[in-house]
């Protein structure tokens, strides 16, 4: 299971990635705003922040179609791999990585799916959140996993990502979106410093991420 | 119609390939790097050829191009709006009927010349519906402020701007199957006062019209501006039903309340702490940016011709 052996996209996942930009542009006008890094074929975790099911495809919608055919959301396991559909749409259409958050065979190990996927020169989309902020609050704190991704493979860019409004356009429990305008934020990278704590690179992370809401003063 | 359309066609390519190759000009000359007021004229200017294109297609489409491409202007437009206005997540579903209920229904009654219900559709029945949905949510915090934007915000996007097709539905006795030209006149006419008072305001502007609301509107911009849109609408009467004076009182009128609308806009920005509306549009921000003047000129352009010239 840990072995994941990934393609670039099949024709059904160029497809579905071309007509879900579209398809984000056409209701929220999306823009990405490279303040702090500029897009790149490097190697990247994006870290974002996470309010509804549309955020993963406003941020790849801001990338490249080469980058986007090498990027691949987290996304938990307990949901999309629960029936066939939804296992269909998440792996078949999206392409995305499933982890388990309650996983007790090694093959679970989230963290081992994650780093073979960065082993074979992918990239990631990762919401350390570790679920859909549903508090009204601007950001929860962050778990681990951006922390131990780090540390085993220094060498890939952790990148902040702010995406905006999503909460509006897609308000917890609907499905059909409000055409709002979004923009996502591309802040700059972040690093483990030399000794630096689980903890407190967690927190430094936190306040990138949040430094980067263009417009802090909004409540919603 | 066709010799009228050919003529402003080829003027307007005429003004935006002098306004390109001055800019050109300016800009080989300039010193390096470019001032952002060089860069930003430049991209206006690309982002006119662009739109006189657009508007030229759908000039071509008659009826159909002009109804769908002011729905997608109007779709535009509130979306930029709406973005910047507070919601609640309680709105989701006035919201959503703003956007698929409002919109299709409006332009659908410009399409069908449905008049009696055009002009009543939103001020009555939306008005009164969306905050009754509202309240029946039974979310109360910041209420009047949410449903006062809501109504601002189809009033501006939709209806204002629902207000450009429907001159094709005006019936000007000896101007049959011409109204067409009458949008040409009134884009041409608001959108070059605006271009008009913009040159006029950087080369003598010096007494500010309200500080307070836009720092860019001068006293000398405005004059000029609607005076020389003035004697533009009177060189352009032989595509209109007016005399050559009509044209001029027309245009002022209709230029003026184009000034009014961009003033409105800059104020509802300054309040919601932003400089544009979107980003639609490179060098001129938003949708909203550049149809501010038209949504205002619209209505009472429409009234206007309706009254005094329609039977």
């Amino acid at each position: 299971m840990n072995k994941l052996s990934l393609k670039t996209f099949t024709l059904l996942q160029t497809v579905t990635s071309v007509g879900l930009s579209a398809l984000a542009w056409v209701v929220t006008g999306v823009r990405p705003i490279w303040n702090g890094s500029l897009p790149s074929g490097r190697q990247r975790i994006y870290f974002a922040n996470h309010t509804s099911h549309g955020d993963f495809i406003l941020l790849s919608a801001c990338l490249s179609e080469k980058e986007r055919a090498i990027t691949h959301a987290v996304a938990a396991g307990e949901y999309w791999g629960k029936s066939r559909l939804r296992r269909f749409i998440a792996k078949d259409m999206l392409s995305s990585v499933l982890i388990n958050r309650q996983w007790t065979t090694p093959e679970e190990n989230p963290i081992e799916i994650m780093l073979s996927v960065l082993d074979q020169g992918h990239s990631l989309i990762l919401f350390p959140e570790g679920t859909r902020n549903m508090t009204g609050g601007p950001l929860l704190a962050f778990r681990s996993g951006l922390y131990n991704l780090s540390m085993a493979r220094p060498e890939v860019e952790l990148i902040p990502c702010w995406i905006e409004n999503m909460s509006r356009v897609l308000p917890k429990g609907q499905f059909l979106p409000v055409p709002l305008l979004c923009r996502v934020v591309f802040g700059p990278p972040v690093a483990v410093a030399p000794g630096e704590e689980r903890r407190a690179f967690l927190e430094r992370a936190h306040a990138t991420l949040l430094a980067l809401n263009p417009r802090p003063e909004r409540g919603d | 119609m066709r010799h009228e359309i050919s003529i402003l066609i080829l003027g307007l390519l005429a003004v935006l390939t002098t306004a390109s190759i001055v800019a050109a000009i300016l800009s080989v000359r300039a010193p390096k790097p470019l001032s952002s007021t060089l860069v930003n004229l430049t991209q206006r200017i690309n982002a006119w050829w662009v739109m006189v294109a657009l508007l030229t297609v759908a000039f071509f489409f008659g009826r159909y191009g002009m109804t769908i491409l002011f729905a997608l202007i109007s779709f535009a437009a509130l979306r930029e709006f709406v973005t910047l206005t507070h919601t609640s997540r309680s709105d989701h579903w006035v919201l959503l009927g703003m956007f698929g209920i409002i919109i299709p229904f409006q332009y659908w009654l410009v399409w069908t010349a449905w008049y009696g219900l055009f002009v009543i559709f939103i001020p009555v029945y939306c008005f009164l519906l969306m905050p009754a949905i509202t309240a029946l949510h039974g979310d109360t915090e910041r209420f009047l402020e949410r449903i006062a934007a809501q109504q601002w915000a189809v009033m501006i996007s939709v209806y204002c701007v629902s207000h450009v097709p429907a001159l094709l539905t005006l019936d000007v006795p000896g101007f049959e199957g011409r109204t067409l030209l009458l949008i040409a006149f009134l884009i041409i006419v608001v959108q070059g006062s605006d271009v008009l008072q913009y040159i006029f305001g950087k080369l003598f502007g010096k007494h500010r019209f309200s500080p307070n609301v836009s720092p860019s509107k001068t006293w000398e911009g405005l004059v000029g501006g609607l005076v020389s849109a003035s004697l533009l609408g009177a060189l352009l009467s032989f595509v209109t039903p007016f005399s050559p004076l009509q044209a001029a009182g027309v245009a002022f009128v209709a230029c003026s309340m184009g000034f009014l609308g961009g003033l409105v806009a800059s104020a509802i920005k300054r309040d919601q702490g932003v400089k544009d509306w979107g980003h639609l549009i490179e060098g001129h921000g938003g949708m909203m940016d550049r149809t501010d003047s038209l949504v205002f000129a619209a209505p009472i352009f429409f009234h206007i011709v309706r009254y005094f010239w329609t039977v």
